[in-house]
């Protein structure tokens, strides 16, 4: 595409913000949980995709890193790798980020 | 929440392969980077309409630049423009380098198995480079999957770090054409098992590529009997190239 620039919208950060993460477009429908650092790094001060997390429908533990992202949908989803449920939905409201994150039953989150 | 969005320089672009470039930002602050970890980079249109991708980190040991090396997906939205349009002295919008999993520690002395599908390379040549800059112990092996002679990545400085003394071990597989007197074929899971650290030397495995081939391999990693939290895996969403 032509007209790209580096520099941010008139809109400021976030404005009209597609395609998060995404295999430039095309390709597979879902990515991994590495691809939620960088939203989840405006919200937490430590990394989050290491965090472990029970999946509250099967009970499968795994890394956000792990799981699988899906980005063409309103809010990223994350969902299990073993059950396919939702963990984690996030999306930007305007200066705010809307994180669900009712999937897991709990998230082990190591502290270094 | 502050922004966690900067603006980069772009300072160097350099081909690796006809349909790759690697391209090296400069920061204005100093920076610091885990070997493995990615940028996200926000491109916006001139009516406001933005698109994010991430690209993982290629290099190591920054003081305020970094390099990215970025794949042309033909119909891609971001990556030609990249590839093919964009020029020192531009500037570009970053988040990070941001990630914390799929990230070698150099104070795991365990050996290393890398494997890289493509594109897939990328994160884990910025392991190699911050493996060989440290002069670390540990053994490291790459095994990687590509296409045809003319695709692999970083080629030279694989071939003067895999014929050094610095732990470095490069095997290639590959898939559509090969080096005379080298054989072609996919990777499967009798070459793999030939091509890597054994399950008894407990390596930290690293697997990159696309969503297919991560799967497949580390499926038979597995099934080999590597422990499944010793294998960490990305994927790259689309066409990254398995080769």
């Amino acid at each position: 595409m032509n007209g790209w620039t580096g520099r941010p919208a008139p809109g400021g950060p976030g404005a009209g913000e597609r395609g998060t993460g995404g295999p430039d477009g095309l390709g597979e429908d879902y990515l991994d949980g590495n691809a939620l650092a960088g939203p989840l790094s405006e919200v937490f001060l430590i990394d989050m995709t290491s965090a472990r997390g029970r999946c509250d429908s099967c009970g499968a533990v795994s890394a956000i890193a792990e799981a699988r992202l899906y980005v063409n949908a309103p809010a990223m989803v994350l969902r299990c790798p073993s059950c396919s449920g939702v963990l984690l939905r996030v999306r930007r409201d305007g200066g705010q980020a809307v994180l669900d994150l009712r999937g897991f039953s709990y998230l082990t989150i190591d502290l270094g | 929440m502050s922004s966690a969005w900067h603006i980069v320089d772009v300072v160097a672009v350099q081909e690796e392969t006809a349909t790759a470039r690697t391209i090296g930002l400069r920061f204005p602050l100093p920076v610091r980077s885990l070997p493995g970890q990615h940028l996200d980079l926000r491109l916006t249109a001139p009516d406001g309409y933005q698109a994010v991708r991430s690209y993982s980190v290629a290099s190591a040991s920054p003081p305020d630049t970094l390099e990215i090396t970025v794949e042309e997906l033909p119909d891609g939205e971001v990556s030609p423009y990249l590839v093919r349009k964009l020029a020192v002295g531009d500037q570009l919008e970053v988040r990070g380098p941001v990630g914390g999993w799929f990230v070698w520690r150099p104070e795991d002395a365990s050996p290393v198995q890398l494997i890289a599908g493509g594109s897939g390379v990328v994160p884990l040549m910025a392991m190699v480079r911050a493996h060989d800059q440290a002069r670390h112990p540990a053994p490291f092996r790459l095994l990687y999957s590509v296409r045809d002679p003319e695709s692999v990545y970083y080629r030279q400085e694989l071939e003067s770090l895999a014929g050094s003394s610095s732990g470095l071990a490069v095997d290639y597989v590959y898939t559509r054409r090969a080096p005379a007197g080298r054989p072609v074929g996919r990777l499967d899971a009798r070459i793999l098992a030939s091509s890597v650290f054994g399950p008894e030397a407990d390596p930290a495995v690293f697997i990159c590529g696309a969503t297919g081939f991560v799967e497949t391999v580390s499926g038979w990693l597995v099934d080999s009997g590597y422990p499944p939290e010793r294998i960490k895996t990305e994927r790259y969403g689309g066409m990254g190239g398995t080769g």
